[in-house]
């Protein structure tokens, strides 16, 4: 892409230079995460009382998830967030061309993370395994087994929103690419994707043990 | 029942009033005391050093002083230590109950509560105790959160469905003492009351002898009229003809009554049998399908006395 | 490069006027105006609900004026709105976000968009609350516990989702703060030059942005329980309601703390404006917001003392609470030490701080007993409690924030309001508080319970004191009100620029009132915020 195309990025009029503006987006990025991930975090610990609580509903539950699906989301959201990681460098070199198919092989991967759980929750509504209500799996003893599968589609659901909601911003990013020059100064938009899927992936990696392996 | 009141305090009737009631006023001394010099010097300082001219500027400008902050520091945590031990200790003794308790179980349920004995086979409305004698409350709740309450033995703990939660006391004066519902729990909330009637041993007896068998003597009619009351089905119900949460059961034997959805039923043993086990299945029409089932909570004998009692009611 | 027009640096109120130039604004006066009127519009409402309530409370049951089902849902209205639509964001978002960038000597807020989006979806919450009204009858309590909460009433639904919009603009506008004081202070503004509301409000923001999210998680699950019934608090379903407590109160324990710092930081402006004096302990204040933040994570349990929950808990959360109580009291020492040889001046805003010095002081020490485990077990779920939080959320929070318009009503508006007006008024708040609330505090330690329709006949006598004060109070707000509005007019007097001799930029520097960015050119600070000189012998 010719860069002579390209825009440089304007600094708003509350700022006074660019590394304050620049700062001032990081560290609120920052503390948005820490409050997605005091979100997640009351989630996860709510999960791991259900654990405690009902050990052998999660003990009877747990074989319906196929590990294997599990462990591939887990590479997908990993190598995206390490396709995130190189594109925020190349955007602080101002190349731009990589920047951008690192954000498309992120978008990649986000999609087939999504894939595989379309493929996991049509396999659970196949057999029945439903939140709440809607239950009416076959074969199982434990009274709480039902919670099991509700906490599952809570907690993936919420997440996979959060899959989506990153790979918005990663398209967000893409359009902004054709019309800003990034650079070691300003590459904003291509950090906030970063972040963001980092911690899509920082969630994963928690309630991939907790749903799929534990016990 | 209220003459040995204190301002503050209501009357004391089981061995921990004595402890709460001087914890509590230990502490309400020490805050008047706070209180008074901190308004006092606020008031003195106020009226002391009021500004006489508009640009009038300040005396001093006193930014600390060591050895008052050392001190106001040291003393409110020497404070809070204190009483956060005798709260504790206060609090692990009313947790304990001792091994001759005698135990009750209580059951809470929008808007009544009932007490089982189990080993004299009694349920009743009210919890009859005997003075001088732990007893210990394991308590559930059939449908949402409750709480009891004995505002007079200075004790409560929440009632929970799906749980267990104990408490213990031991009375100290006989006489009858208020029981509240203390967490809100839907329309009657502040109608769920009952009370804890303390008795001497021999009388103690005696009710537990009639208790027993309250059909004893009785028409299954009167067996029923006792059960309205003591199972709690006059929360709800009236028997004169009054409006209340559920319908009235005066005249409704033998009547035809709309149901909600259209269809109608004759009221007779049938239809009045299976409101109490399976309440939700025909509602009246107009009222609403809260009324908490009665399978396995009410006998055969009780059934049939409640049936005969509102068969009676013209 | 593309130009961009660079907006006029003129007085905000009468830049780009037309209300849509102010519905779409980033500029953040104009946001906050917008908020502080809004809040003030719940706080009515909500007032409207109390007084209501009140009156049925004359005498106790059924007696032909509301049904128990109407009354139990006048109080979750009341505690819906005044929580989540005017304590929570009240004081940050209506006077923090004026004030913050001011005392900052920045052009504005560090994230303009993210603060309109605050604004925004504070809209969104306070229509979702009409939503519920309309919908039904919410009657859960504003604690919404499970499983009563866990009904087919939409009305509730419609305010758990309320609340969660409400959610995330306080934990926007706590991100911004954090924000903006990291970055955009003045030069010479040292962490320790910036006014002590300001560190209240970098307090509250740590708050809001840690403890709000897991109110967040609450609502969203409480809400699929409802509709899924997964089991997770319903025991129906074999879930904990207790569980649900647990989720709900480590939210709301830090949200009253994120409810009253913000008050102290008011307290502490108006007694340092006031005395014309340094504040005593400057730095011990400052540090003892960010110690009750801290320690306000850990002692959720307080609530639930009762609640079953093992006596070990209950007692590690009441050892940690009594430690909240040393900050707190600490901050009551130094306020009184800085009146101490200061220039008192008596003048509306300063009736107000003093006034949220004697709350505070019953608020807090009617806390700390609370604490007392075997003394809570009576206390608990009785009036004794809604005493002493409205002491705390009433009589320190909203009268901070009353206090606080009055004093920076000039600069916010340019004008100056009736002072005898204005005294009487605070005056009468004063008095209408106490005969309110006092009250409550021997009712409920003689065991009357709260949320209560029909009572006792012997708490008849406290129940219409307390009605009688709502009266006052009520009469009290309103001719403040009435008060500020009427300076409005064209013929009131205009403000000057620092009409309370204050040292804090946004009085010395900044116009009244103030210009688009704020400043004519970005103030450089050469001292602390209150150095005020002495008197010559």
């Amino acid at each position: 892409m010719a860069t002579a195309t390209l825009e440089e990025h304007e600094v708003a009029h509350h700022f006074d230079d660019l590394e304050q503006e620049f700062e001032s987006h990081r560290l609120g990025m920052w503390l948005f995460i820490a409050s997605e991930i005091m979100m997640f975090g009351g989630l996860i610990v709510g999960g791991l009382l259900l654990l405690i609580l009902h050990p052998s509903a999660f003990a009877e539950a747990r074989p319906h998830l196929d590990w294997r699906l599990g462990a591939l989301n887990t590479f997908f959201l990993l190598t995206g967030g390490f396709t995130m990681a190189r594109a925020a460098a190349f955007a602080q070199k101002g190349e731009q061309g990589k920047v951008q198919l690192h954000l498309v092989l992120s978008l990649l991967f986000g999609a087939g993370f999504l894939v595989v759980k379309t493929i996991e929750y049509k396999a659970k509504f196949h057999h029945g395994l439903l939140p709440g209500d809607a239950f009416h799996g076959e074969g199982f003893t434990s009274l709480h087994a039902a919670t099991f599968f509700g906490y599952y589609f809570v907690s993936t659901g919420l997440h996979a929103l959060h899959v989506i909601i990153g790979m918005g911003i990663m398209v967000w990013c893409l359009l902004v690419s054709r019309k800003v020059h990034f650079t070691r100064a300003y590459y904003t938009p291509v950090e906030f994707a970063g972040m963001y899927w980092a911690l899509v992936d920082l969630v994963w990696v928690f309630l991939f043990p907790l749903l799929y392996l534990v016990g | 029942m209220d003459t040995t009141k204190s301002l503050w305090l209501p009357e004391k009737a089981s061995t921990f009033a004595n402890n709460i009631d001087w914890a509590f006023y230990l502490y309400y001394w020490i805050s008047v005391a706070f209180f008074v010099v901190i308004v006092f010097l606020i008031a003195l300082f106020v009226i002391r050093y009021k500004r006489r001219r508009p640009d009038q500027l300040a005396s001093a400008q006193i930014t600390h002083n060591t050895v008052m902050e050392t001190v106001w520091t040291a003393i409110p945590l020497l404070i809070v230590m204190f009483l956060f031990v005798i709260g504790m200790k206060g609090y692990w003794n009313m947790r304990v109950a001792p091994a001759n308790a005698m135990q009750v179980d209580v059951i809470g349920r929008k808007w009544s509560w009932s007490f089982e004995y189990p080993q004299e086979g009694i349920s009743n409305d009210t919890l009859v105790v005997p003075i001088h004698q732990p007893v210990r409350l394991r308590m559930t709740s059939m449908d949402v959160i409750h709480s009891f309450s004995i505002p007079a033995f200075r004790t409560k703990a929440d009632v929970i469905p799906g749980r267990y939660n104990t408490l213990w006391f031991e009375a100290t004066e006989t006489g009858t003492f208020q029981v509240f519902c203390t967490q809100y729990c839907g329309t009657n909330h502040s109608y769920m009351w009952t009370a804890v009637k303390v008795m001497n041993p021999d009388d103690y007896q005696a009710w537990v002898a009639v208790a027993s068998d309250p059909s004893r003597g009785k028409t299954p009619a009167q067996f029923g009229a006792i059960l309205y009351t003591k199972k709690g089905c006059a929360a709800c119900h009236s028997v004169d003809g009054t409006p209340g949460i559920g319908p009235t059961w005066k005249g409704i034997w033998g009547s035809s009554t709309a149901l909600e959805g259209g269809r109608s039923v004759t009221v007779d043993s049938v239809y009045v049998v299976k409101s109490m086990m399976d309440p939700a299945a025909d509602v009246v029409k107009g009222f609403q399908p809260i009324m908490p089932p009665f399978q396995g909570v009410l006998s055969d004998k009780e059934v049939n006395g409640l049936a005969a009692y509102i068969q009676s009611l013209k | 490069m593309i130009a961009h027009v660079h907006p006029e640096n003129i007085n905000y109120l009468k830049a780009k006027p037309g209300l849509i130039n102010w519905f779409v604004t980033v500029d953040h006066k104009r946001i906050s105006m917008m908020f502080l009127i809004s809040t003030l519009f719940f706080f009515i409402l909500g007032g409207v609900y109390a007084m209501l309530f009140r009156l049925q409370l004359w005498s106790p049951g059924s007696h032909g004026f509301i049904s128990a089902d109407t009354y139990n849902h006048f109080f979750t209205m009341h505690g819906v709105i005044m929580v989540f639509l005017v304590v929570v964001p009240g004081i940050p978002s209506a006077l923090g976000n004026f004030v913050l960038p001011l005392q900052l000597g920045a052009k504005d807020l560090a994230l303009p968009k993210i603060n309109l989006t605050s604004l925004y979806l504070y809209w969104i919450g306070g229509i979702l609350a009409f939503v519920s009204l309309i919908a039904g009858h919410a009657d859960s309590g504003w604690t919404f516990y499970a499983p009563y909460s866990i009904s087919k009433n939409p009305a509730v639904l419609w305010m758990l989702t309320a609340a969660f919009f409400l959610g995330f603009s306080s934990i926007l506008t706590g991100l911004n703060f954090i924000v903006t004081i990291h970055k955009m202070r003045a030069p010479g503004m040292t962490w320790f030059r910036m006014p002590l509301f300001i560190w209240a409000l970098y307090a509250t923001a740590i708050m809001q942005i840690f403890a709000t999210p897991v109110l967040a998680i609450t609502l969203l699950l409480l809400l699929i329980e409802n509709f899924f019934h997964i089991g997770i608090f319903d025991p129906a379903m074999g879930g904990d309601p207790v569980l649900m407590q647990h989720f709900f109160w480590f939210y709301s324990h830090p949200a009253v703390y994120i409810i009253v710092v913000p008050a102290f930081g008011i307290c502490s402006e108006l007694i340092a404006t006031f005395s014309k004096k340094e504040i005593f302990g400057y730095k011990f204040v400052a540090f003892s917001s960010i110690g009750i933040t801290l320690i306000g994570f850990l002692v959720w349990g307080h609530h639930m003392f009762v609640s079953g929950q093992s006596e070990i808990a209950n007692t590690i959360f009441s050892f940690l609470t009594f430690f909240t109580a040393i900050p707190s009291a600490i901050k009551v020492f130094n306020w009184t030490a800085t009146l101490y040889r200061g220039s008192i001046d008596l003048r509306t805003p300063m009736l107000y701080g003093l006034q949220i010095l004697f709350n505070f002081t019953i608020g807090g020490l009617t806390g700390i007993i609370l604490s007392i485990l075997s003394v809570d077990i009576h206390l608990h779920d009785t009036y004794f409690v809604v005493s002493h939080f409205h002491y705390v959320a009433m009589g320190t929070t909203m009268i901070a924030f009353v206090g606080g318009v009055h004093y920076w009503w000039p600069k916010m508006t340019g004008k100056m309001y009736n002072e005898v007006w204005g005294r009487t008024a605070a005056i009468l708040v004063f008095f209408g508080f106490q005969i309110t609330f006092f009250a409550q505090l021997i009712m409920g330690s003689q065991g009357s319970p709260r949320r209560y329709y029909h009572y006792l006949p012997e708490f008849q006598i406290y129940h219409r004191i307390s009605t009688v004060g709502v009266f006052f109070l009520a009469a009290g707000l309103f001719m403040a009100l009435i008060n500020l509005l009427a300076s409005l007019r064209k013929s009131a007097p205009d403000a000057p620029q620092n009409p309370w001799g204050a040292r804090t930029l946004e009085w010395e520097v900044a116009p009244t009132p103030p210009l688009v960015f704020n400043f004519e050119e970005t103030p450089i600070v050469t001292h602390g915020p209150y150095e005020y000189a002495t008197e010559k012998a």
